[in-house]
């Protein structure tokens, strides 16, 4: 068993590799997650985040990698580990014929010493669908309701795969709230998701997997910075000259298209940009920047696009 | 323990709010105890021959006993295996096993919800009896019960194992259904063995229900059981770790 558990590490796992017969669903990955944060596993479609967080929670035995799962191993503990973390599975369902307060009762029962399952309902609004039979549910209720089962034994880690599929904008927004009380209240919190929105939102680090592999990891703003860190200048000028653009500092490239110009460059490009502008005697209305986003490191990363 | 007894509560409820199922539980062996009983009479036969039929017992009275190990079979190899692979398919499984509900308390509940229906499914399939047929009553309550009890372990070690081993609830549904079917005309709760051919009487004794219906018989006629005791518990035996073994959760 690894023994890297420091007392801020809630999750350590090193070299994981799982496959599927032929498949290679999970190569290389390995990353740890401190105690207390919200951490996101961030990638496309297929690129092996249920794999791996699955492997992490004991529903699959890994081929191989060191795992450390709250002090536990989930290859030999996994049935100690499961009664101290709580799971909302990508593909898992209830009973059509169970009703809302009874899958919290009955999951809460299992899991005696947890909160009780009553507060659990109304904190997660769903005391109104209460006596409502689980296939009678929206998608986003039944969804709502995955998710509070995950956190109806009270755990310490909470793993979130594809949490918000299903919900409509303003649960999400409730949903992504919550998530943030259960950290605040010192729960750790593992969530795959593919929504830049809800894992900028959200995480406090995440870990981009792209192939089977951790293509990158850090905050938003480190990967922004690593991945996307050029800003984009537009403006429209009536100037025929512009070449003076070329050479202010930070500027990497300029493209103009009639009088429609682009430029692109590192560090406070926009004030630097539109100095110039002036002290050649011209001052576009129309001057925006927009900076490197989540989904530019994304597709950077990624190398589905091309960076900014 | 206390897992097991929430999860047995948890799918006793959900068995009782489907009302097909119930019915198709509590009805079966009645249609089939009027439809029989109506064919056979409750007079002791005889074969051209010579020999007795019917374990020279009544037709009514060799049937009833047979009829509560039909129920059992029922209950256990058409409800049960259904049931594991449909919530298999649904991902309903996976949910549980997320939560560290194990195999043997799946295994265990699936055999406490089918002692109960079983239970309910004799009753009401005893008072129909009762109000139609003449029929001796049981010669001893206590095997009756051990018998019930013992059919119900045997018959659900099977329906778990066919449930953990069948992808979907559709071929989990039509083996079970086949199985029936084989039981229910050579099993020893349709014709009488005295009038099966040897090759049929062959494969008779080499269905569980057929011991399961000994064993009744036993308890309720004072009949020889041979070895069916023995080999409804070996079913147990070797059934139930080779079940929670090929257990899948997926
Ligand atoms: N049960 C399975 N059997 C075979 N292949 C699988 C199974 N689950 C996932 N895969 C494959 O493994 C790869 C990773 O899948 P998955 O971990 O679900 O990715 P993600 O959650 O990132 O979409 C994919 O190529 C997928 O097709
Ligand atoms: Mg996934």
């Amino acid at each position: 068993m690894a023994t890297r558990v420091g007392p801020r590490v809630a999750l350590d796992v090193r070299h994981l590799r799982k496959c599927y017969g032929s498949v290679v669903a999970v190569e290389d990955v390995s990353f740890g997650v401190r105690q207390g944060e919200i951490f996101g596993i961030l990638g496309p479609n297929g690129s092996g985040k249920t794999t791996t967080v699955e492997c992490l929670q004991g529903l699959r035995r890994a081929d191989a990698g060191e795992i450390d799962v709250l002090g536990l191993d989930p290859r030999t503990e996994a049935g100690r580990l499961r009664q101290r973390i709580g799971a909302q599975l990508q593909e898992s369902a209830l009973p059509d014929r169970i009703k809302v307060w009874e899958a919290l009762h009955f999951f809460s029962s299992l899991a005696p010493g947890g909160p009780d399952w009553r507060d659990v309902m109304e904190r997660w609004d769903l005391g109104g669908l209460r006596n409502r039979a689980f296939s009678t549910l929206s998608g986003g209720q039944q969804q709502r309701l995955l998710v509070a089962l995950a956190v109806v034994n009270g755990p310490e880690l909470v793993f979130l795969d594809e949490m918000t599929t299903g919900l409509d904008p303003s649960s999400r927004r409730v949903v992504w709230q919550l998530v943030r009380d259960l950290r605040d209240q010192g729960t750790t919190v593992v969530m795959v998701t593919h929504f830049m929105d809800e894992a900028e939102h959200l995480c406090d680090r995440i870990a981009v997997i792209h192939g089977g592999r951790v293509a990158a990891l850090g905050t938003t703003a480190e990967l922004i910075a690593e991945f996307a860190g050029r800003s984009e200048v537009t403006f429209s000028t009536d100037l025929a000259d512009i070449d003076f653009v070329r050479h202010v500092d930070g500027v990497a490239t300029v493209e103009q298209d009639g009088t429609r110009v682009i430029v692109r460059g590192t560090g406070p490009v926009l004030a630097r940009v539109a100095a110039a502008l002036v002290a050649h005697g011209d001052a576009p209305i129309d001057l925006e920047i927009r900076r490197g986003s989540l989904e530019d490191a994304f597709l950077a990363i990624t190398g589905d696009g091309s960076a900014t | 323990m206390r897992t097991t007894a929430e999860l047995t509560r948890l799918e006793l409820k959900l068995f009782i709010r489907d009302p097909m199922t119930v019915l198709f539980s509590l009805a079966l062996p009645v249609i089939v105890l009027l439809i029989l009983g109506g064919v056979f009479g409750n007079e002791p036969g005889e074969l051209d021959t010579g020999g007795p039929v019917y374990r020279g017992v009544g037709a009514m009275d060799y049937y009833v006993p047979a009829y509560v190990a039909l129920v059992v079979v029922s209950v256990c190899l058409i409800s049960v295996p259904a049931h594991l692979a449909g919530n298999r398919e649904r991902g309903v499984l996976r949910r549980y096993h997320a939560s560290s509900i194990t195999a043997w308390q799946v295994a265990m509940a699936e055999l406490g919800v089918a002692i109960v229906i079983s239970a309910v499914s004799v009753v009401v399939l005893l008072v129909t009896a009762t109000i139609v047929y003449d029929f001796v009553g049981p010669w001893s309550i206590p095997i009756v019960l051990l018998g019930f009890v013992t059919s119900t372990l045997a018959f659900s070690t099977l329906g778990v194992l066919l449930g953990a081993v069948l992808p979907t609830a559709r071929s989990a549904q039509a083996l079970g259904m086949l199985l029936w079917f084989v039981m229910l005309f050579l099993g020893g709760a349709g014709p009488p063995p005295e009038v099966l051919t040897d090759a049929m009487r062959a494969i008779s004794t080499a269905t569980p229900m057929w011991h399961a219906v000994r064993v009744m018989q036993h308890g309720w006629l004072e009949l020889d059981p041979d070895g069916s005791w023995l080999i409804l518990l070996a079913i147990v035996a070797i059934g139930a770790p080779l079940a929670v073994r090929a257990f899948r959760w997926e």
